[in-house]
């Protein structure tokens, strides 16, 4: 099957007040093109699921900067100096959420888990509301699992079938990212046919991906 | 000592805390200093929760690679015998008690080993990123810092600041000693002979008890 599609198709049917997951660390790993598009086209009332909020300038960020996240849950915002501003005058939802939790938040709702329970965040600002469950005499919190309408990721690699390589640290949030959307949409530095990547090596299977768009970094 | 003295110092009494073999996670700021100190005869994994271990040292020109980066966003180089994963895994590390020791900065520690480091209501809100996991997860958490902030105390007998885990700090170690967390209180185990044990103990808001083998701080 071929996934591979042209940019403006692949992201054409995201709507205002959807639910994205972009991925990326400090924007280390975010599909620049795909939130470049996303901006172009036009779209508003977005809640956002990131690790952070990128700078101003990077990643997850670039929504932020031009006011289009009505929710965000990420675990870190203060290299974005916006997003700050906008959680202090109560423009923006903040949910912060210890970054190991957002993670398998993610997984969880990935996976189909109904939650999973930790020790992160009891005695914090974070149990505020949540249940607690105690198993052989540990306290833990129960953490719900986090879902999307859209993931917008990035790999090194993909092939028609949408097998991803990553490089580096670019994976992060991307792999569980993946698994936990309707619909994930890859931006690729490279699209090689079926075949080309090694089955053994292959860090997110093409089960989890529906579109691919080609980023054109390697054969632009 | 300048600030910068105080942090080389603190770092440098860190490292010798690290153990060969061990997986070590360094907070951003001034344990990230503690890398540059590691004891020529060990061998320590450096865990980065952004996604890999075998963190190595700054990217130079002849080892850029833009696809790489430290939990603080700078670009960093990864060691021979290394790996990367994802965000899921590197926190299953993290939580599962896979990391030996992590150190962290820190605004307030207090008596029972409680941590504030990554709020103050109003003012500045970043995120607690990777370190609540952090606390909760690695085997042995040292807190490295300065011992006052502008003359205020910051070992309390009561954290006022949002905590970022409970009873989760084992060791705190500052330009004038090394305090040991136990169920007892704050235990002073070692003094930079600069102080004397009243001068740490005035700028320590909670009660500090000395060990009866206190020694002098060495780096």
């Amino acid at each position: 099957m071929d996934k591979v599609m042209d940019i403006k198709e692949a992201i054409k049917d995201i709507r205002d007040g959807d639910t994205l997951m972009i991925g990326g660390f400090m924007a280390n790993g975010a599909p620049e093109k795909l939130i470049d598009a996303l901006i172009e086209q036009g779209v508003k009332d977005i809640t956002l699921i990131s690790s952070d909020t990128g700078m101003i300038t990077t990643g997850s960020g670039k929504l932020i900067a031009r006011k289009l996240i009505k929710k965000l849950y990420a675990s870190h915002i203060g290299t974005n100096k916006e997003t700050g501003r906008q959680m202090n005058e109560g423009e923006t939802d903040v949910e912060l959420v210890p970054q190991g939790t957002l993670a398998e938040r993610i997984r969880a709702g990935g996976y189909g888990l109904g939650g999973f329970l930790t020790e992160t965040g009891v005695g914090t600002l974070v149990e505020e509301g949540k249940q607690k469950i105690t198993v052989e005499g540990v306290e833990y919190l129960l953490e719900t699992p986090l879902t999307a309408d859209y993931a917008l990721i990035h790999a090194a690699k993909a092939d028609r079938n949408g097998n991803l390589v990553y490089q580096g640290s670019t994976n992060n949030f991307s792999n569980v990212m993946a698994s936990a959307a309707k619909v994930t949409i890859v931006e690729a530095d490279e699209v090689v046919e079926n075949g080309e990547l090694d089955p053994n090596f292959v860090h997110t299977p093409g089960v989890f991906v529906n579109r691919i768009v080609d980023g054109g970094a390697v054969n632009g | 000592m300048d600030k910068h003295e105080i942090q080389e110092f603190i770092a440098k009494r860190v490292a010798k805390e690290l153990e060969h073999g061990s997986i070590v996670n360094l907070g951003i700021g001034l344990p990230t200093k503690v890398a540059n100190y590691i004891p020529d005869d060990i061998e320590v994994l450096f865990q980065s929760e952004n996604g890999f271990v075998g963190l190595g040292p700054s990217q130079t020109e002849e080892t850029h690679d833009p696809n790489i980066v430290n939990a603080g966003g700078q670009p960093v180089t990864i060691k021979p015998g290394g790996a990367f994963f994802d965000s899921a895994v590197s926190f299953g590390i993290i939580r599962g008690g896979h990391v030996d020791l992590t150190v962290l900065g820190a605004l307030q520690v207090d008596e029972k080993g409680n941590i504030a480091n990554y709020m103050i209501p109003g003012k500045l809100v970043p995120g607690m990123g990777g370190a609540m996991d952090l606390l909760n997860g690695a085997k042995n958490v040292i807190v490295a810092m300065q011992h006052t902030a502008k003359g205020n105390h910051k070992i309390l007998k009561e954290c006022n600041l949002p905590l970022t885990a409970q009873g989760a700090v084992d060791t705190i170690i500052t330009e004038m000693g090394v305090i040991k967390v136990t169920t007892e209180g704050l235990l002073l185990t070692e003094i930079n002979p600069d102080f004397t044990v009243e001068d740490v103990q005035e700028a320590t808001e909670a009660k500090l008890y000395v060990d009866k083998d206190l020694k002098q701080m060495q780096v």
